[in-house]
């Protein structure tokens, strides 16, 4: 089926996130929607699935205008969209998940499992998804989890179907398969659209690629275009896109970690004997495939996992056995690893969560009374500097786009007096133009002698940004090599093959 | 449910107003029903209708006039003492209502579901009441030392409920449900003893406060309205400040909202929720000293009244804004006041009154079923 938005406008308040629209999906073709964070992508895709009423312009299906009052009617009408978070219920079987939402149109009104269990069966091994339909969904790794979700489009019988930045969080592994299962469904005849920050897989999918910039469609680029100028289309200026750095300088080893073992609720260990040292100047990054305890080790330096032994030292104070509050208090920037839970309120101002974790000093307390007005100035200068937009500091969190959301967590973690940052993937979700700038702000960091530890899943990243990379594996650290160690050397690391 | 719940405690203070008036519509319906005169008319309504209309008419009106002037401004009394009287009325019942819903709304804003006002009330109430009955002190200390006991034992009540969620992981709603019925039958208990019992007295009561101890009367021995009005309202700025302005409150709605990112910032999770529970459970304990020390004067198993049930539906109908449980708390003392007025004068039950009640927390607790009565769009962020 085709889809053609046209004239498309949505506004929210003052400001107007999508500018008069036009978009037209071919069946058999994968379309890339580009462009900066904020730019309205995620704003026109919730359009399209009924879950935001255009303010104006039409949406059409082979030809025919169609109206949305709810993703329901989208979903009837053919649409299916796999969301960034997954709308999965984690203590149901995959097929349970699936039937949901569609049980009384498709299978009737008594719950036909047996039936959804085929079905499941029948498009997993169409396209080779590999899924069992009986696997408790909580216990899927997050690939396969979207594998679900994209079974569930299919199930209704979608012929187009949306990916909204559906390889932010996936391995590069799941991110190759995913790719090849794109393809699959486009030879299929499906109609796809495809939004994702990162020009490889723009370069590896697209048939089409249209570019957005402030709510409006800017342009169309060929999918042979070089990343370069496929990046400056996408924010309006010529981008770097490698990390610009002198070497390191590194000095004393300020941050130690030593004999460091932990263990989960259920008793194993997650964490086995972890062992390293990053010096002043230095950026340590942490690579390997996502879950093999990366999690549980900055979990462990700020203190918020459980079991633990061993040593992490901070500027020759022990960090075990404080709380998180006096592990922030001697330092530590942290950059949790899922924004939207852990590092965001999302019923907050951009104001409010610049000072979450400040809440109890000054310059933001004096005595008990918060100083409103320093908030304020602060905010402003803040969203300035990192190029947070919104409608201004009072916007909610969670009116802002994905990206800028992460803006906010690293504008708040980067403006600590640091001692030592930690920072999962800091770059997640973010546009050409300002992982360029986080990067450089995160060398600056280096620069002026604190230790960084950076948690990467992209090889790419770890390579560019890391001075030293440490490969992680089932809980252990297979071995510390030099960030120009190649390629295949550190594949191998993160299957556990100690160089 | 923490979802749906959230929903309410920061829910559109317009579908507040809205729910209140479809209750009364509702009211007025029964009302009308449960009228003999309108049953009458009824057997003849397509012969004369419009005797029907008036007799419903005249139901409603008379019922809701006769509320009025029970609630707040008696127009056909004949001095002025007795026209003003219901307003005053109304302020009194509100004073402890409005504390207590105070208490309610910090815990809610901070994603705790407090439900054990009653049972913060009547510690409260014990505490002040043991310190205003049994301790004898010079004038000018002994009602500032009872006011603290009192506020000092609904914050232990709470906090303790606090203590079990922050260690435990208990739900805190089943938590402050059980202290309530503890509460209450500690009451009971030592209402037969001699710690808190009149001696020589067969029923579970207790001496009468001493005059030292009492919250004074703000309008002279006529009316029943006392200082306690100033401290609730005094109560409604200090929360709105400690919700808005100060730092312990910042973290308090931080918790409330996203207690991850909360504990991720450093916020200690345990002593914050302790905190909370205590902040909650002093301001419904200050409740409680306006019942022992202003107007009751006497302890007894009624201490706490439905007072604990009616501050959890003023704090949502206020949606946990302290001035929105300001209005909503006079709303509910003027109902409790007109109930009255309203079975003398026109005969009808004062179980409308519940009716009505009930009827807002139902609006409230079932914002889609108001929005599409009043064809209210919901909200488009909703959508994210
Ligand atoms: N519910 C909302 N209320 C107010 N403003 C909103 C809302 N949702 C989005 N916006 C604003 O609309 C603009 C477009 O947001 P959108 O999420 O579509 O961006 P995006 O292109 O998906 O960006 P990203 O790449 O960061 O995900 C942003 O400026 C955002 O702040
Ligand atoms: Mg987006």
């Amino acid at each position: 089926m085709k889809l053609e938005l046209r004239g498309i406008t949505k506004r929210f308040g003052t400001m107007t996130a999508n500018d008069h629209v036009n978009l037209i999906a071919e069946p058999g073709q994968i379309h890339c929607l580009v462009g900066e964070n904020g730019a309205g992508k995620s704003t026109l895709m919730n359009v399209i699935f009924g879950l935001y009423q255009a303010d104006g312009g039409e949406i059409l299906i082979d030809d025919k205008l169609v109206k949305f009052s709810g993703p329901g009617d989208a979903m009837a009408a053919g649409i299916g969209m796999v969301h960034q978070h997954f709308m999965l219920i984690p203590v149901f079987t995959v097929a349970e998940n699936v039937i949901l939402g569609h049980e009384p149109t498709k299978f009737g009104t008594v719950l036909d499992i047996k039936k959804a269990r085929e079905r499941v069966l029948d498009i997993s091994k169409r396209f080779g998804f590999e899924v069992d339909p009986d696997a408790l969904v909580g216990d899927l790794p997050v690939g396969v989890q979207q594998r679900v979700e994209i079974i569930k489009a299919l199930m209704s019988d979608a012929q187009i179907l949306i990916f909204d930045e559906p390889t932010a969080v996936l391995t590069p592994q799941e991110t190759d398969e995913l790719m090849v299962i794109m393809k699959q469904l486009r030879d299929e005849g499906k109609s796809i659209v495809f939004i994702t920050h990162k020009l490889r897989e723009v370069k590896e999918v697209a048939d089409k690629i249209t570019v957005i910039r402030l709510g409006k469609v800017v342009g169309e680029a060929k999918p042979t275009a070089s990343a370069n100028e496929l990046a400056s289309m996408m924010v309006g200026r010529e981008v770097d896109l490698d990390v610009n750095k002198a070497a390191a300088k590194p000095g004393k080893p300020l941050f130690k970690v030593a004999g460091l073992s932990a263990w989960d609720h259920a008793g194993s260990k997650v964490l086995d004997d972890i062992n390293f040292e990053i010096h002043e100047g230095e950026i340590l990054v942490i690579a390997g495939v996502q879950g093999n305890g990366q999690t549980e080790l900055t979990e462990a330096i700020i203190g918020m996992h459980g079991k633990t032994i061993g040593s992490i030292e901070l500027d020759g104070r022990e960090l075990i056995g404080k709380n998180v509050k006096q592990v922030l208090d001697l330092g530590v920037g942290f950059v949790p690893e899922d924004r939207t839970e852990d590092g965001l309120v999302a019923d907050f101002t951009i104001a409010e969560n610049l000072m979450l974790d400040r809440s109890d000093r000054k310059p933001f307390v004096k005595g008990l009374n918060l100083q409103l007005d320093f908030l304020k100035k602060f905010a402003a200068e803040k969203i300035a500097e990192y190029d947070v937009r919104a409608q201004g500091i009072e916007s909610k969190a969670s009116q802002l786009s994905g990206g800028n959301q992460q803006k906010v967590v690293l504008a708040r973690e980067l403006s600590r007096e640091l001692r030592l940052l930690v920072a999962s993937q800091p770059t997640r979700g973010l546009d050409v133009g300002s992982i360029e700038f986080v990067h450089e702000k995160i060398v600056a960091t280096r620069d002026s002698g604190i230790p960084v530890l950076i948690v990467a899943t992209e090889l790419d990243e770890a390579a560019q940004l890391g001075d030293r990379i440490a490969v992680m594996y089932r809980g252990k650290i297979v071995g510390i090599v030099p960030s120009d160690t190649p390629r295949a050397t550190l594949g191998q690391m993160m299957a556990g093959i100690s160089a | 449910m923490k979802k749906a719940f959230r929903e309410i405690v920061n829910g559109n203070i317009w579908l507040s107003f809205l729910a209140v008036v479809a209750s009364f519509i509702v009211g007025g319906i029964l009302i009308a029903f449960s009228s003999e005169t309108v049953q009458t008319t009824a057997t003849y309504l397509t012969a004369r209708p419009t005797d029907f209309i008036s007799a419903v008419w005249n139901a409603v009106f008379g019922a809701y006039d006769a509320m009025f002037r029970g609630a707040v401004f008696n127009y056909k009394a004949d001095n002025l003492t007795f026209m003003i009287r219901p307003i005053t009325e109304t302020l009194a019942y509100a004073t402890p209502i409005v504390m207590s819903g105070l208490g309610l709304a910090v815990a809610f804003k901070s994603g705790l579901f407090n439900i054990g006002a009653a049972g913060q009330i009547v510690f409260g109430a014990m505490f002040a009441g043991w310190v205003a009955i049994f301790v004898d002190l010079p004038g000018y200390i002994h009602f500032p030392i009872a006011l603290l006991a009192g506020i000092l034992g609904g914050a232990l009540w709470g906090a303790l409920a606090g203590f079990l969620k922050a260690a435990t992981g208990a739900n805190e709603v089943i938590v402050t449900i059980m202290f309530n019925y503890i509460a209450i039958l500690l009451l009971g208990y030592l209402l037969k003893t001699p710690v808190l019992k009149a001696p020589g007295s067969v029923n579970p009561i207790s001496p009468p406060v001493h005059d030292s101890a009492k919250y004074a009367l703000l309008m002279g021995d006529q009316f029943r309205v006392h200082a306690g009005l100033i401290a609730m309202l005094i109560a409604v700025v200090f929360v709105w400040w400690l919700l808005n302005r100060s730092s312990i409150g910042f973290q308090f709605r931080a918790l409330g909202h996203n207690p991850n990112a909360a504990k991720v910032a450093g916020i200690n999770i345990g002593a914050t929720t302790v905190l909370v529970m205590a902040v909650s459970g002093a301001l419904s304990g200050l409740a409680g000293t306006s019942q022992i020390m202003g107007t009751e004067k006497f302890l007894t198993l009624g201490v706490a009244a439905s007072f604990g049930f009616d501050a959890i539906t003023v704090a949502l109908l206020g949606r946990s804004n302290p001035w929105g449980v300001l209005m909503a708390g006079i709303l509910f003392g003027g109902l409790r006041a007109g109930a009255v007025t309203m079975q003398a004068n026109q005969g009808v039950p004062i179980d409308i009154v519940l009716v009505v009640q009930s009827m807002i927390v139902l609006f409230i607790a079932a914002p889609p079923l108001v929005r599409s009565m009043f064809r209210i769009k919901p909200q488009k962020e909703d959508a994210k």
